[in-house]
């Protein structure tokens, strides 16, 4: 199967992308599409399928919330997930924990070498504390995750501290932090096995301020196949 | 015949009960506090309890309060949600609350902000200095594979247990838990990113907090996460909370950071347009 290939995707992104970029382990491909910049994406992963997640354009943030697909009250916990592995970045070997400590996802390759957990998702509210006001209304990853979230029933009550793949966030000594330029590339791909079967929530993160993007959003691609 | 063996009898029973002190129960009213804070007027001392190891309580605050926790004798861990209490489903946001400062570590000045741009409080004395906002809570499944149990009514419950029964009786279910914040067993990162504990800083430390919005304070007092001794180790925390003002245009926390004094105005806007002074 090749990629459903949405020919705005690379108008929007501002540059061309090679939607066939991408490490993608063996196996039955079940399912490979491209997220639009800016868009949100959602699936649910079954248990043992892998997912990979490509950063095309390079330097990506990728926004994402794991569900348990059986019962979505148990989802993604950041903080169960780096005081289970007592470490803030995820990477290979890193398991994503639920808010009930069991294992939704496992990472199990990683090109990039480092994602953020602690900086969760852009949001119209924050944007104006962190740049001010004028920044209202310019789309942001929470404007995704509800619009995509309501389409399998979820609502503002299951935003939580989500996963940034291919967002750079250090913790200085005294613990200043902050999002810096990444260090991710174009064809850079993270891989995930499901350890349940997992309702996969993205946003493809629209920030245009700082840059965990880059300064430009570009579309990324998402693979899902079965080994 | 037993002492309880008639409806009279029970109810005497019962009566007889009243008066007995126990380590960790509140105080009411709370301005019979016996030790109020200095300068405090015992008559605007809202809220007044102890909180045993492995137990948690629950509150709502009105704008303007100072939340006083107290680790009485050096093993607290003061886990602490915060939910706005007029629209719960705004609440805490702690990715936030270390995003917008571009500070990972709690201390005096530091805003707990919630996902909608708004202060629901600040630190505004701090003795302990050792605290964390990246860890969270215990679960049940952890505190059953460390301690052999995690459920409230064991001997060695886990956090998340604990704010699910005080979320619970403020209407709010498992969905409505965010990741907390927690005061007393600080945590540091190292350059590689490892987690580093760094326990307590002993008996007495104290933090302040002034509440900027009317709020649900719910506090579980459990182990943190990371403390690396066998034992369920967990000691009484006190709580105390009075009246006062919220932080306005003329203080000096308003104006702290360019972040903070626009949080402050998101906050100032909502209130006003709500008539909430």
């Amino acid at each position: 199967m090749s990629p459903t290939i949405d020919p705005t995707v690379a108008a929007v992104s501002g540059e061309r992308v090679d939607p066939t970029l991408g490490t993608i382990p063996a196996g039955e491909v079940v399912l490979d599409q491209l997220v639009a910049a800016r868009a949100p994406w959602s699936a649910v992963v079954a248990a043992g399928d892998v997912l990979s997640i490509v950063d095309l354009g390079g330097n990506q943030a990728v926004d994402c919330i794991l569900y348990s697909a059986a019962d979505t009250s148990e989802r993604y916990s950041a903080p169960d997930t780096i005081a289970a592995q007592g470490r803030i970045f995820l990477t290979t070997g890193s398991v994503l924990r639920s808010n009930r400590g069991n294992a939704l996802m496992t990472v199990i390759a990683d090109e990039c070498g480092n994602h953020d957990t602690l900086g969760g998702a852009c949001s119209k509210e924050s944007n104006t504390l962190r740049y001010g006001h004028h920044t209202k209304h310019q789309h942001a990853c929470v404007e995704n995750f509800l619009r995509e979230g309501a389409r399998h029933g979820l609502g503002k009550r299951d935003l939580v501290s989500n996963i940034n793949w291919y967002m750079n966030v250090p913790v200085e000594e005294d613990g200043m932090l902050g999002i810096v330029d990444g260090i991710s590339r174009p064809g850079l791909t993270v891989t995930l096995r499901a350890e349940m079967d997992t309702l996969v929530l993205v946003s493809n993160c629209p920030q245009i301020n700082n840059p965990c993007n880059g300064f430009d959003p570009s579309p990324v691609r998402m693979v899902v196949t079965r080994p | 015949m037993s002492g309880t063996g008639t409806t009279r009898a029970a109810r005497e029973h019962a009566r007889a009960q009243a008066g007995t002190a126990a380590e960790a129960m509140p105080i009411l009213p709370a301005g019979s506090w016996p030790e109020p804070p200095q300068g405090v007027d015992p008559g605007e001392l809202t809220w007044a309890e102890t909180v045993a190891g492995g137990g948690y309580a629950s509150k709502v605050l009105a704008r303007g309060t100072t939340l006083r926790l107290t680790d009485l004798e050096g093993d607290a861990c003061a886990n602490l949600l915060l939910f706005n209490a007029d629209q719960p489903w705004e609440r805490l946001n702690v990715a936030d609350t270390v995003k917008v400062p571009w500070q990972a570590y709690l201390g005096e000045g530091h805003p707990l902000l919630s996902d909608q741009g708004r202060v629901l409080g600040v630190i505004v004395g701090d003795s302990s200095g050792r605290h964390d906002a990246l860890c969270g809570t215990t679960n049940f499944a952890t505190n059953r594979e460390r301690y052999g149990d995690g459920s409230p009514q064991g001997p060695s419950p886990a956090g998340r247990e604990l704010q699910l029964l005080a979320a619970a009786k403020h209407g709010l279910g498992p969905r409505d838990i965010p990741p907390c914040v927690s005061f007393f067993q600080g945590v540091r990162v190292d350059g590689e990113g490892a987690l580093r504990f760094e326990g307590s800083a002993g008996a007495g430390a104290a933090v302040e907090l002034r509440i900027e919005m009317p709020a649900i304070a719910i506090l579980a007092n459990v182990p943190h996460p990371l403390d690396p001794r066998a034992g369920y180790t967990a000691s009484t925390l006190e709580v105390l909370a009075w009246r006062g003002d919220p932080t306005g245009p003329g203080d000096a926390l308003w104006s702290a950071s360019p972040e903070v004094e626009r949080a402050y105005l998101n906050t100032k806007d909502y209130c006003d347009g709500r008539g909430t002074r």
